[in-house]
């Protein structure tokens, strides 16, 4: 049978042409297309595991910020709750000082009123005294000479003796 | 030292195998048909073809189908177009002979000392019986190989170019419909056969899948060549996957060959043999399969065809053409069945010479 029997030259061309194919497709043609699957693979892997390193590191900086949150939440409430105490105290205290400080007022005031009284009262009194004993020594003396003339004296010391 | 030996094996190998090939070859070019003979046959084609033209009563089916299976040293695409393509001859007389094969169309089939025989598959012999001559002509066959090659290094340096232009970009147009192939072939059938060390072998076995695929399905075309019907081409195949596993099998390979794991003495006299055999019946049987379905493709479909001029009737060749339609179908489907199939065996054979651990005694 023709069919079973192999041809030499036809070996020898396959030969030569496979070869040929070979060594052309390995060099021009699979080296560029499998280093290009082999690298856009890796890149895909890279991107992939990327992403899954910042799904995670997103994760921990969500929680990260909730704790922050919740930690700034808690120091100024702290804060607040810190200046309203001392606010209250403040005024508090305030309050209590005024109060001291008033009654002290309010206290040396009456001290300088009565103090001032009692010398206003002693001058008075000392005046009233001068005065009356003026007034005594000039009635004595007019009495003296006429009746007249004192009533008229008296008079006019008496108006006159209105001031103060 | 290792290496040293697998080299010398292979070598012996390879040799073994052409000395079995050898004696038929040489038989055929030492038995001298005598001239009445070759006279006889050229008549008898001669009346076939005659009667062909004179009446289509006389259609040989068997003539047509060998003529478009085998091989020739013109290319007709169809009855009357014929390309000659060049006969190139090689002989220690005369040395490098080229000449057109269209050189032969005379009423001898003989030209300048040669001639042109029709048999089952044309052959050129020397008029005078005592000359040996080697036949290197680029035939149908060898034309239609170059086509390939040529289709071949085109798509698939202008893919390379693409990967090359696109780098880090998403595959585009053509670039992506072969990507779908190349990576099946790399994921599906090469990275779990071969093993961990495929990319050395990935080349090969990438181009040995498309060229066979393109060729099966070029091969399909209307008045193209059976190349992978060729039992030549697909024992050359076979036998760079054969150079290819025992160039690069380890020693658990040999040794497994000589002591196979886990058989007992007395049967190593059956089982040696058995693996020795086992060897050679691999790249036989990737030889086999190839050349036997493809030919068996051609040969239903031009059975087929020749139906049509066999009944000559209105009513039949429609159901004809359309079961011929329907077996196109499944040849096209074979085509890439075959070249899938011949490329995962080779990666197998490959993997299990080259695989590290010795767990061999497993496999049988």
């Amino acid at each position: 049978m023709s069919l079973l029997t192999p041809n030499p030259g036809l070996i020898f061309w396959m030969l030569v042409v496979f070869l040929l194919v070979v060594f052309i497709l390995a060099k021009f043609a699979w080296k560029p297309i499998i280093n290009g699957l082999k690298e856009r693979e890796n890149e895909i892997q890279g991107a992939l595991d990327l992403a899954q390193k910042t799904k995670a590191e997103m994760v921990q900086l969500k929680s990260d910020n909730e704790k922050l949150i919740a930690e700034a939440n808690a120091v100024r409430d702290r804060i607040l709750k810190d200046a309203k105490e001392a606010a209250d105290r403040t005024i508090l205290e305030s309050k209590d000082k005024a109060a001291v400080e008033a009654q002290k007022i309010i206290e040396s005031a009456r001290e300088t009123i009565r103090t001032e009284q009692q010398v206003a009262v002693s001058k008075i009194r000392k005046e009233v005294a001068t005065l009356s004993l003026e007034i005594a020594e000039k009635v004595l003396h007019r009495e003296l000479k006429d009746k007249a003339a004192q009533e008229a004296l008296i008079a006019e010391l008496a108006s006159s003796a209105r001031l103060n | 030292m290792n290496t040293y030996f697998r080299l010398l094996f292979t070598t012996a190998l390879v040799a073994a195998t052409c000395l079995f090939s050898g004696p038929a070859s040489a038989q055929e070019h030492e038995k001298h048909e005598p001239k009445e003979v070759v006279e006889g046959i050229n008549n008898a084609e001669h009346k076939i073809e005659h009667n062909l033209e004179e009446s289509e009563e006389k259609f040989n089916i068997g003539q047509m189908i060998m003529h478009h299976i085998a091989d020739s040293h013109e290319w007709e695409f169809t009855h009357g177009v014929v390309l000659p393509l060049p006969v190139i001859l090689y002989s220690a007389d005369r040395g490098l002979e080229v000449f057109s094969s269209a050189n032969f169309h005379n009423e001898h089939h003989e030209y300048n000392g040669y001639h042109l025989i029709h048999g089952d598959s044309e052959v050129i012999k020397p008029v005078d019986e005592s000359r040996v001559v080697y036949d290197f002509s680029i035939t149908k066959n060898v034309a239609s190989m170059l086509l390939s090659a040529v289709i071949l290094i085109l798509i698939f340096t202008s893919i390379g170019k693409s990967y090359q232009r696109n780098k880090g970009k998403a595959p585009k147009g053509f670039q992506s419909a072969m990507e779908v192939i190349i990576l099946f072939i790399r994921d599906d059938v090469v990275k779990p056969n071969v093993g961990p060390k495929y990319e050395k072998y990935l080349p090969y076995l990438l181009t040995l899948f498309f060229f066979i695929l393109v060729n099966n399905i070029l091969g399909l075309l209307p008045g193209s060549a059976n190349l992978t019907g060729n039992i030549a081409v697909t024992m050359t195949l076979a036998v760079l996957t054969f150079i290819v596993v025992h160039l690069n099998a380890n020693g658990n390979y040999y040794k497994h060959l000589v002591r196979p794991t886990g058989v007992p003495l007395p049967l190593l006299i059956i089982m040696i043999p058995v693996e020795i055999v086992g060897v050679f019946m691999k790249p036989f049987s990737l030889m086999v399969r190839l050349f036997a379905n493809m030919t068996a493709g051609h040969i239903i479909l031009l059975s087929l065809f020749g139906l049509i001029f066999i009944f000559q009737s209105f009513a039949i060749a429609p159901v004809i053409s359309l079961f011929a339609l329907f077996l196109n179908f499944i040849e096209i489907m074979v085509a890439f069945i075959q070249a899938f199939i011949f490329t995962l065996l080779s990666s197998m054979y490959i993997g299990s010479a080259i695989e590290e651990h010795s767990h061999a005694d497993h496999g049988h």
